[in-house]
């Protein structure tokens, strides 16, 4: 039989990725049909990128809150094994993420390095799903016949703009505590290095999260940034690097429904304090319940 | 009845090309609405809902919680048109009435054994007679679909022209429930059927059975109308319900209309959306051409 002979590197033609965006779980193009080209340091075409509108956004937003009810609702140490799942998908596509990131400009030391935490801040998080509840929850002390705590509810769909020098750790560190406290996110990825977030809905996309509960979007901030900031159907929006005139946009913008506006500057994701508890609260409402109860504590005895 | 009006062959109507059908339906979808026309279709098909509730765990509450919806449908939008009509059972027929008042908002009521109209044909008339006689403006009945499978096309006929007889002042919509009929031609034939017994309306569907209204179907059935017309002079209306529930949707079905029956059916009285959900896309949809943002279904009344 005769041998297909174009199997050698030199003679094949390589086939080259359609990057799309992630939402619903789906891997759509834009609605728009509009994309931006991405080249490496020296000039070689890398990719296509899609260049979101506000429809994409619109529909990630549905499909956000499509899947918020299911994902508030799992148990808070499944959201942990499914945190988990996450990494252990990551920890087995890292030399493509690391080959992906060298072909944008970073070094191999850099590209491992990002990989690497990426993949400790996803467990790091995973511990925290079923925790942080115990360390934020009180019992408070009241006058009268009740028994009154507060503890933390997820606040819904938060949007988030990733930073922009950072290809994976800054989405990863931003998402991981967005969905480990219950919320599903939109978030727009860099549009310097957009590559590795697109692939990073794949590993997303196999590993368990139910679709919608993270939607990845690429394409300009300054373009989105005022849907992220006004739509009514969001409930919190998470800034990272943007300057100051985009948060202040971000903030008017945010007072239609009371959003709640946090900017995570000039925090070095490579560094412990790129990693926290507190992360996950920021994105948490108490809830206190007064449950009567006969007498309180034996304060008072009635027999 | 009607002596000007010559009673055809059933058993030989009009053959429906599927294939073309289908095919012109999905062009209908190809159009571009934008800003005015957009805001002008939407205020429309929000002005030809039959704001519908047909729920065996339908209370009074419920019914006159529908009806002040009906005619306040968006408060925070001042000058907003209200629903064609209120779609109840008849034992809601009374309630309904009393809570529209001078609204301008009519009742509908189902009948005859909706949504099965397997009951024998008197009970179906005193069905319709007590909910005339409640007040009700419109009547909803159902055709016999059994008997219309077996080839029965008379005892259809005679009982379409029945209802309508007891109708007295009310319209009459006739429910051909073409998700139970199988092909475009039946549905043609029951159309046709429909109108020579004397239907002011011709309904795709109760709701109960998938598919419910479809492009397709619907463009099949204002054909039968057009085609009616030109025979006999006289207009009939039309109602999709079932599975209309985005606005986006809506104003195809808009599009059909204004290109297969022209603008005189462009209003309440010529055509009406069978659906209750539809509705609250419609004012989302609305106040995001108000106001520029994205809406959420947590600032609109529960429908």
């Amino acid at each position: 039989m005769a041998k297909i002979n174009n199997t050698n590197e030199e003679q094949r033609l390589e086939v080259l990725k359609t990057y799309k965006i992630y939402v619903g779980g789906q891997f759509p193009r834009t609605e728009s049909g509009r994309y931006y080209v991405l080249k490496s340091k020296n000039g070689d075409h890398l990719a296509n990128v899609c260049q979101c509108s506000r429809k994409d956004f619109r529909d990630a937003v549905l499909a956000a809150r499509n899947a918020f009810g299911g994902w508030s609702a799992r148990a808070a140490f499944n959201r942990g094994q499914i945190l988990y799942r996450i990494a252990e998908m990551l920890e087995g596509r890292k030399s493509q993420f690391v080959d992906e990131m060298t072909k944008q400009g970073l070094s191999l030391k850099q590209a491992n390095e990002e990989v690497n935490l990426s993949i400790e801040r996803l467990i790091y998080y995973a511990g925290w799903c079923d925790k942080y509840q115990a360390m934020a929850s009180t019992v408070n002390p009241v006058a009268s016949s009740h028994f009154n705590f507060s503890s933390p509810e997820p606040t819904g769909v938060v949007s988030v703009l990733a930073p922009n020098d950072s290809p994976l750790l800054g989405l990863v560190s931003l998402m991981a505590p967005i969905i480990a406290g219950g919320n599903t996110c939109v978030i727009l990825a860099s549009s310097k290095y957009p590559l590795s977030a697109v692939t990073f809905g794949e590993v997303l996309g196999t590993s368990d999260l139910s679709g919608g509960v993270v939607n990845i979007l690429t394409g300009f901030v300054d373009e989105l940034l005022p849907y992220f900031a006004d739509h009514m159907d969001v409930n919190a929006i998470v800034l990272s690097d943007q300057g100051e005139p985009q948060v202040t946009l971000a903030k008017e913008k945010s007072v239609f429904n009371l959003k709640r506006v946090f900017q995570y500057k000039n925090i070095n994701w490579l560094t412990e304090k790129g990693q926290s508890p507190y992360f996950i609260l920021d994105l948490q409402e108490i809830k206190t319940t007064w449950h009567p109860i006969e007498n309180i504590g034996g304060a008072k005895a009635s027999y | 009845m009607k002596p000007n009006i010559k009673i055809p062959d059933f058993s030989n109507t009009a053959i429906v090309d599927q294939v073309g059908v289908e095919e012109r339906a999905s062009r209908f979808t190809k159009r571009s609405i934008k800003n005015e026309t957009k805001m002008n279709g939407l205020l429309l098909a929000l002005n030809m809902i039959d704001l519908t509730t047909l729920e065996g765990k339908d209370t009074v509450g419920k019914v006159k919680q529908l009806c002040t919806k009906a005619v306040h449908l968006h408060e925070a939008y001042p000058g907003l048109p209200t629903v064609a009509a209120v779609c109840v059972y008849p034992s809601m027929v009374g309630v309904a009435k009393k809570a529209l008042g001078d609204s301008g908002v009519k009742v509908a009521s189902v009948s005859t054994a909706f949504p099965s109209g397997q009951a024998p044909t008197q009970v179906k008339i005193d069905d319709t007679k007590y909910a005339v006689e409640n007040g009700a403006d419109e009547i909803d009945m159902v055709i016999s679909r059994g008997k219309f499978l077996q080839g029965e096309y008379n005892f259809v006929f005679d009982e379409i022209a029945l209802i309508k007889e007891t109708c007295g002042d009310a319209r009459l919509k006739v429910i051909l429930e073409t998700g139970e009929l199988g092909t475009y031609d039946r549905v043609r034939k029951a159309s046709d059927i429909a109108m020579y017994a004397g239907a002011d309306f011709i309904k795709t569907s109760t709701g109960k059975i998938s598919p419910a209204a479809t492009m397709p179907v619907t463009l099949v059935m204002l054909e039968a109308i057009r085609d009616f017309y030109y025979k006999t002079g006289k207009k009939i209306a039309m109602k999709p319900a079932g599975g209309i529930s985005k606005a986006k949707l809506a104003l195809h079905y808009l599009v059909m209309l204004n290109e297969v029956l022209g603008e005189d059916w462009m209003n309440n009285e010529w055509f009406r959306f069978g659906a209750s959900s539809l509705a609250n896309d419609l004012l989302m949809q609305i106040m995001k051409q108000k106001t520029g943002i994205y809406q959420s279904s947590n600032y609109f009344s529960i429908d």
